[in-house]
């Protein structure tokens, strides 16, 4: 056995032949293909990392860029004393309460002619948001003066409105009618006679598009999942529900001026091209905002409310400041309570603490706690900091202090590593010149460690800026509309505020969480910019 | 015929000095260790070392590394005091003050003998702020004047000062490495230390640096004790007036520069001056 394995020692001309042989050059290539095979492996994987951050970017930017927007109607509105100070008095109190919605209505009244019955004046008002008559309110109570007078104001379309102005219209299209046709009354349910055949284009237009026939009456029915047909006659608009060749029964929309007949371009036949049933706004509403639309009131602005305004029920006075404020509050009060505790803590590990059981224990427990799940520390500010000190809910105070303890551990990791990284050689410069170890550490090693400790930080801020759950349980997840003015006040962050919206079901409300997540990531890639530019920056080789 | 006579007593005299000066034989002791023995936890890394370091003048301490000179060094400003395992027993004074004294300020010892290291280690700040570090937080200086000129005289005394006079608020670490070096001389000579120790000052640093550094400790060796560790014979040779040799944690034998290469006693000395280990 031993005799065997001396006889096949290899010598050192057999390595050398072995060095050459083929199988080695196969080795070779092998290790070549392993390499290839490596690369790859890794270009895959970051084109496929790449292509979903992109797709998930594109996504929501495409998403948030309609909220924006918003959609005024400039219109005239006139400052009716009798609506504004009723008794003829003009205090800011009676101003400020005054029903300014009348105001606007009555305009509206006046562009869109024909408004009767329930379905028609709620429409009507749905045109304009709640808030449309703030800014009317804004002028008159900063301005007295102007009650009387006639001023053309920028009224906030509702985020219906809004929304079809944005493109989710119904796709109106009109073309003179041929023909006399006769309405049988000018509201209601009416029918509309031809003697000469008016209808008989649409009746083919919708026999080719396929749509039956009814059996007993001969006429074609329309429904909710067929293009909205309509007539515009004598000023008024009619819904039409069944057609002949001859005469067609409807609703009427928008109340007819008079029952005479109408022939030749005086009448028009108009299309909403998609189906009632697959639009938000139904065929009344389109009828008044095409109206408004047709006056050339209506104009595209930026969304500035989004950023000076606190959170609404009505997606288009929703804004985002208070959330805003809230998450700028509650970081205040972070970063206050985690720089100096964990720069202090950080430095005393590294320089002073002496080196037994209980620091290593202090040391892993640190550690330890960076890994904890966020809704741990949501849970132990629940019970520390509202049931036991009895803190108040929803305050950026308590907020700040659950996030302050998630995000410590980050901190003094950072300060840590950063301390770490300064030479000792400085340490010993300082020292061996009669510095004390104090004076070696706050003259010399923490104005070094400073920007490994500030892009830690940073990052540990923006951390806690994309920090949802803990902030959960402290209760910041209330509905508030006002704008937080101290810590103690109830407020939300940004991320909640996202996670409100996003759980609503008004689209505009969907584009609004979008638009939020792209400010919310503008702030999170500003914050690790920075963080990088300070690295960069103060760089040091040593 | 009487001023022959004269004249030639004074040349025995100046001779007789000048051998004085030269072994540092004639001069008082500065730096006393006895029985000084250095424990890194259970590393018996110092034994019984006792030696008398003369002042004014140079003693360089030489031999292989991992002997303890830099251990011995670096007991004689407690640096040590830094490392949590290591321990010192034996006793060292400095003008016959015991150094290990509890009741003694180390902060005020470390003001008194100052250090330079092997690896040139300026603070990354201004020039000028190196230099004034040591008066500054040893409260030396009254004022920005005063600041100003201890600034100077120890750039002028490192022979920096013609170099960098007109950047002093350029960072320490622009420099080369050989200026660096001298700045940490400056640096350490800006408190007017009794004492200076240098850790193989020379060991990170080019020849012409190197020479450089050498005619400073020379020039530095009438108004400073200077103890030098070096691992370089002929630096020992050129730059020292006495000289230690250490090996494995012993001191073997201290003397007069030229007597231990010349004429060494003992023979582990012999050997390592002679390149058989090392
Ligand atoms: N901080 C330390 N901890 C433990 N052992 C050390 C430490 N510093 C030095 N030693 C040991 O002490 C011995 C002497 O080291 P040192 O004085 O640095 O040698 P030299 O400077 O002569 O090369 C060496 O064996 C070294 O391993
Ligand atoms: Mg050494």
């Amino acid at each position: 056995m031993t005799d065997a394995a001396h006889s096949t020692l290899p010598t050192a001309a057999l390595i050398a032949s072995r060095r050459n042989s083929p199988a080695n050059a196969a080795l070779v290539k092998r290790r070549y293909a392993a390499e290839r095979r490596f690369k790859a492996f890794g270009i895959g994987a970051l084109i496929l990392t790449g292509t979903f951050l992109l797709a998930l970017l594109t996504n929501i930017v495409g998403k948030s860029i309609p909220a924006f927007f918003e959609h005024t109607a400039n219109l005239e509105v006139k400052l009716d004393p009798a609506v504004l100070a009723p008794d003829g008095k003009v205090d800011p109190a009676t101003l400020k309460s005054a029903d300014y919605a009348s105001l606007t209505r009555a305009t509206l009244m006046s562009i869109v002619p024909g408004i009767e019955g329930r379905a028609a004046r709620k429409s009507l008002s749905g045109v304009l948001s709640s808030g449309a008559a703030d800014e009317l309110r804004r002028r008159v109570v900063a301005d007295p003066s102007l009650i009387g007078q006639t001023i053309k104001v920028p009224l906030l379309l509702s985020d219906d409105g809004d929304l079809y102005m944005k493109g989710q219209d119904a796709g109106a299209s009109s073309v003179p009618g041929i023909g006399t046709v006769t309405p049988s009354d000018i509201k209601g349910s009416i029918t509309l006679t031809s003697t000469d055949g008016a209808f008989k284009s649409l009746v083919d237009d919708l026999t080719k598009a396929g749509v039956p026939k009814d059996a007993d009456t001969g006429a074609i029915v329309l429904n909710s999942n067929l293009p909205s047909r309509l007539v515009a006659i004598n000023g008024g608009l009619v819904k039409l529900q069944s057609v002949t060749p001859d005469g067609a029964t409807g609703n009427v929309l928008l109340s007819l001026k008079g029952n005479e007949a109408a022939s030749g371009p005086a009448w028009q036949q108009t299309t909403y091209s998609v189906p009632e049933g697959r639009r938000k706004t139904n065929d009344q509403d389109v009828a008044i905002i095409e109206k408004v639309k047709e006056t050339g009131a209506i104009q595209k602005g930026i969304n500035w409310r989004f950023f000076t305004s606190g959170d609404s029920r009505e997606p288009e006075l929703a804004g985002i400041r208070g959330a805003l404020v809230g998450s700028a509050l509650t970081l205040l009060v972070t970063l206050v309570l985690c720089l100096p505790i964990g720069v202090l803590a950080a430095v005393y590990l590294e320089e002073f603490a002496p080196k037994n059981r209980l620091t290593d224990i202090i040391e892993v427990n640190i550690n330890n706690l960076a890994a904890v799940p966020s809704i741990v520390f949501g849970l132990l500010g629940l019970a520390v900091f509202l049931n036991f000190m009895g803190l108040p809910r929803s305050a950026p105070l308590v907020g700040g202090l659950v996030l302050a303890l998630l995000v410590l551990p980050t901190i003094i990791i950072a300060a840590r590593a950063a301390i770490k990284a300064v030479p000792p050689s400085i340490r010993e410069a300082a020292i061996g010149l009669g510095a004390s170890r104090q004076q070696a550490v706050f003259h010399h090693v923490l104005p070094l460690a400073m920007p490994g400790i500030m892009t830690g930080t940073i990052i540990g801020m923006a951390h806690a800026l994309g920090e949802t759950a803990p902030l959960l349980m402290i209760g910041m997840i209330a509905f508030i509309v006002d704008i937080p003015g101290s810590l103690t006040q109830a407020a939300t962050v940004l991320p909640v505020q996202i996670y409100l919206w996003s759980d609503l079901p008004e689209v505009a409300f969907q584009q609004r969480t979008a638009a939020a997540i792209v400010v919310l990531l503008a702030f999170l890639f500003a914050m690790n910019g920075a963080a990088i530019w300070l690295r960069s920056k103060f760089e040091r080789r040593w | 015929m009487e001023n022959r006579a004269v004249d030639l007593s004074a040349i025995e005299r100046i001779e007789a000095a000048r051998t004085a000066q030269i072994t540092g034989a004639a001069r008082p002791a500065k730096v006393v260790a006895e029985g000084v023995d250095v424990y890194y936890g259970a590393k018996h890394a110092l034994k019984d070392v006792s030696v008398d370091v003369p002042d004014r003048g140079v003693m360089a301490f030489i031999g292989p590394s991992g002997c303890g000179k830099s251990t011995f060094l670096r007991c004689i400003n407690r640096m040590n005091d830094t490392i949590p395992s290591c321990r010192v027993t034996g006793k060292i004074t400095i003008d016959d003050q015991d150094i290990y004294d509890p009741a003694l300020d180390v902060v005020q010892l470390r003001a008194r003998v100052g250090m330079v290291f092997q690896k040139p280690n300026p603070f990354p700040k201004s020039i000028f702020d190196n230099v004034a570090y040591g008066p500054r937080i040893h409260g030396l200086s009254t004022n920005k004047t005063e600041l100003d000129q201890i600034v100077q005289m120890s750039l002028q005394k490192a022979g920096l000062w013609e170099e960098v006079k007109d950047r002093l608020q350029d960072s320490g670490t622009s420099l080369s490495g050989g200026q660096q070096q001298r700045l940490c001389i400056a640096r350490a000579i800006a408190v007017s230390p009794d004492v200076i120790l240098m850790d193989e000052p020379c060991s990170a640093l080019d020849p012409i640096a190197t020479a450089k550094v050498e005619t400073l400790i020379d020039e530095l060796r009438s108004q400073f004790c200077i103890i030098i560790v070096t691992h370089s014979m002929q630096q020992a040779a050129r730059v020292s007036q006495r000289t230690a040799f250490f090996h494995l944690g012993t001191l073997v034998e201290e003397g007069p520069t030229q007597l231990i290469f010349t004429n060494p006693k003992d023979q582990r000395t012999q050997d390592y001056i002679t390149g058989r280990f090392g």
